[in-house]
């Protein structure tokens, strides 16, 4: 008998004195976040309880998906977001020019840590696990609920652990090894079970690579990915600006942010991913993944690197790996979305973003944009593109008639130079 | 409840029940004007009060706007039957009060007929097909929470506890 590193950040935040799978729980947030889609309707029903926020430093409002807005409707959803976080003094309330996408920003800020309770207004809230925290989507009034109360109900999920062995390739992160498994286990492999992401492939993996990993556990079903925090995680949460890690007094201590050898699990794949190829999901599914070089003559009219999956530094300069000194094909619109500010800045810093000008490339501000078919770079009928993004629904970005291929961040990059899919060795 | 079946395949997902460009609204009238248009913008208008949508696994895939429940539940559909939900469709459902049900088999009901539900009982019947289909019942706290009439509904007396 044992828990999992999931069941034993729950049980930190209960009053229960054990938990199982299936049971029902009420838990207490350390963080409760919205963006300017959900939280207006979040802010209708928190008006209906007549109550004040239970924490103000314990809420994130971040305009992010039709940001800088788009258009008057998202101008007054935005309002809303701002009258919310003026009248109730929210700390951790970020608009244009101090914000940036939710699930980029927030680690990067340190408003989130290992062995947190987070929910959010967003499917991909789920990211943070990579943090070793318990992270996952909810709906607006979800979120209403926790600002009021500072609690949520869940239903312990089941685990699965994921097991990775081997040396990645070259070309090949952690995108692919998420693509990989989704494209095994399928869009609702995971459904209500929180995925545990573990094994050497893992240890070795950097920090943002683990979040586009746990960012698309949702995309399996999953409510919530997660990574045992290493010293890799550490150094991270060093790092960070205003690091609250260092600052605060967890209750579940580092070393105690892991299994137990006795934990149970619903199952365990393990994957030897010594030998994997750069990943592609085909329309119209996530779950849709062939090995790049299985995916031929696939012309493309747009390629966007970004996005909450791919739009950390370590993404930026993947790409530039591939663009330096080369340009984008005369029939691609290359479209590059920083996930915030600081990785805007660190990207101008380091030479990235000239590269991406030079290969023909537009830079946009900081926002989900394209990704869900909000703005700046929307598909025509009949188009296609290549996204580091997480999802390939039909419409996702934009014309019922589009089609949207997922990749990382060089494959996107290659397939722009090369005006179809391609693997980056085919342009370096 | 009593209601005609508007019959879906697997894996919707939330941008076909609400694409993203509507999404600039919480009115649940102006959602239910496009309820399921990214599959067919002609569905919103064939829709009649008192429907049943009826789907196969993962019902409510993808992003966690509950803007797709919303949109379901004024474009005036009774019921959601599929033999799966997404999760956070499922407690977006919960908490909003549309009433939702999983069976284990929905590939014999077809458009249009016609299906008795038993919500309490978990029992939905096919009329036409003469079958009978039941559900797991919910756990007492979600119970709870559906008879409330939703989330906010309950909190108001939890606030008070």
């Amino acid at each position: 008998m044992g828990y999992t590193i999931t069941e034993k950040i729950l049980l930190a935040h209960t009053d229960e004195k054990s938990i199982t799978p299936g049971q029902l729980i009420m838990a207490k947030v350390d963080m409760a976040l919205g963006n300017d889609i959900t939280a207006p309707l979040a802010i209708n029903e928190f008006e209906k309880l007549d109550m004040g926020v239970f924490d103000k430093d314990k809420i994130a409002l971040i305009p992010d998906h039709f940001t800088p807005n788009k258009d008057l409707k998202s101008a007054e959803q935005s309002r809303a977001l701002r009258d919310f976080a003026i009248k109730h003094d929210i700390t951790h309330y970020y608009e244009v020019g101090r914000a940036g996408i939710e699930h980029v920003l927030l680690p990067e800020m340190g408003i989130v840590g290992p062995g947190d309770l987070v929910v959010g207004a967003d499917s991909h809230t789920c990211t943070y696990g990579a943090l070793g925290a318990f992270s996952t989507g909810v709906g607006s009034t979800d979120l209403a609920f926790a600002m009021a109360m500072g609690k949520c109900w869940f239903k312990v999920p089941e685990t699965i652990k994921f097991i990775y062995k081997g040396i990645l390739r070259k070309w090949v992160g952690g995108k692919d090894l998420i693509l990989h498994t989704i494209g095994d286990i399928g869009v609702d492999g995971a459904l209500y079970k929180s995925m545990e992401f573990s094994g050497d492939a893992i240890r070795r993996l950097p920090m943002d690579d683990r979040f586009s990993m746990c960012n698309m556990a949702i995309e399996a079903g999953g409510k919530s990915g997660i990574a045992e925090p290493d010293a890799l995680t550490r150094k991270y949460t060093d790092q960070v600006q205003n690091s609250k890690f260092k600052n605060q007094n967890y209750k579940l201590k580092f070393k105690d942010l892991k299994s137990d050898k006795g934990a149970r699990y619903a199952d365990v794949k393990e994957y030897d991913v010594s030998k994997l190829e750069p990943q592609v999901a085909l329309p119209h599914l996530p779950s849709h993944v062939k090995p790049v070089g299985e995916v031929r003559d696939v012309k493309i009219d747009q390629s966007v690197i970004g996005s909450c999956t791919n739009g950390r530094i370590s993404d930026f300069r993947m790409a530039a790996k591939i663009l330096k000194g080369k340009k984008a094909h005369k029939g691609v619109r290359l479209i590059i979305l920083p996930g915030t500010q600081a990785v805007y800045k660190e990207a101008i810093r380091e030479g990235l973003m000239e590269i991406f000008l030079d290969a023909g490339a537009v830079i946009s501000t900081p926002t989900c944009g394209p990704c869900l078919g909000g703005h700046m770079g929307i598909l025509a009928a009949g188009e296609r593109a290549i996204a580091t993004t997480n999802r390939n629904f039909i419409g996702r970005m934009g014309s019922l008639k589009s089609e949207v291929y997922l990749s990382n961040p060089a494959v996107a990059a290659a397939s722009a130079v090369k005006g179809m899919i391609a693997h980056p060795e085919e342009v370096c | 409840m009593k209601g005609k079946v508007r019959k879906f395949r697997d894996d919707v997902n939330t941008d076909e029940i609400i694409p993203a460009k509507y999404l600039v609204t919480s009115d649940p009238k102006e959602l239910a004007e496009h309820c399921m248009a990214g599959i067919d913008e002609a569905i919103a208008g064939k829709l009649s009060a008192g429907d049943i949508m009826v789907a196969g696994r993962n019902f409510g895939c993808g992003s966690s706007r509950e803007h797709a429940p919303l949109a379901i539940k004024a474009a005036g559909i009774s019921c959601v039957v599929a033999e799966s939900f997404a999760r956070i469709f499922y407690r977006n459902s919960i908490n909003i009060g549309l009433p939702i049900i999983e069976i284990s088999d929905t590939s014999n009901i077809e458009e249009d007929d016609e299906l008795e539900i038993d919500l309490a009982g978990g029992v939905v019947k096919d009329v036409n097909k003469g079958k009978t289909y039941t559900a797991a019942p919910f756990p007492d706290f979600m119970q709870e929470l559906i008879k409330a009439g939703g989330l906010m509904e309950w909190a108001k007396h939890y606030k008070e506890r």
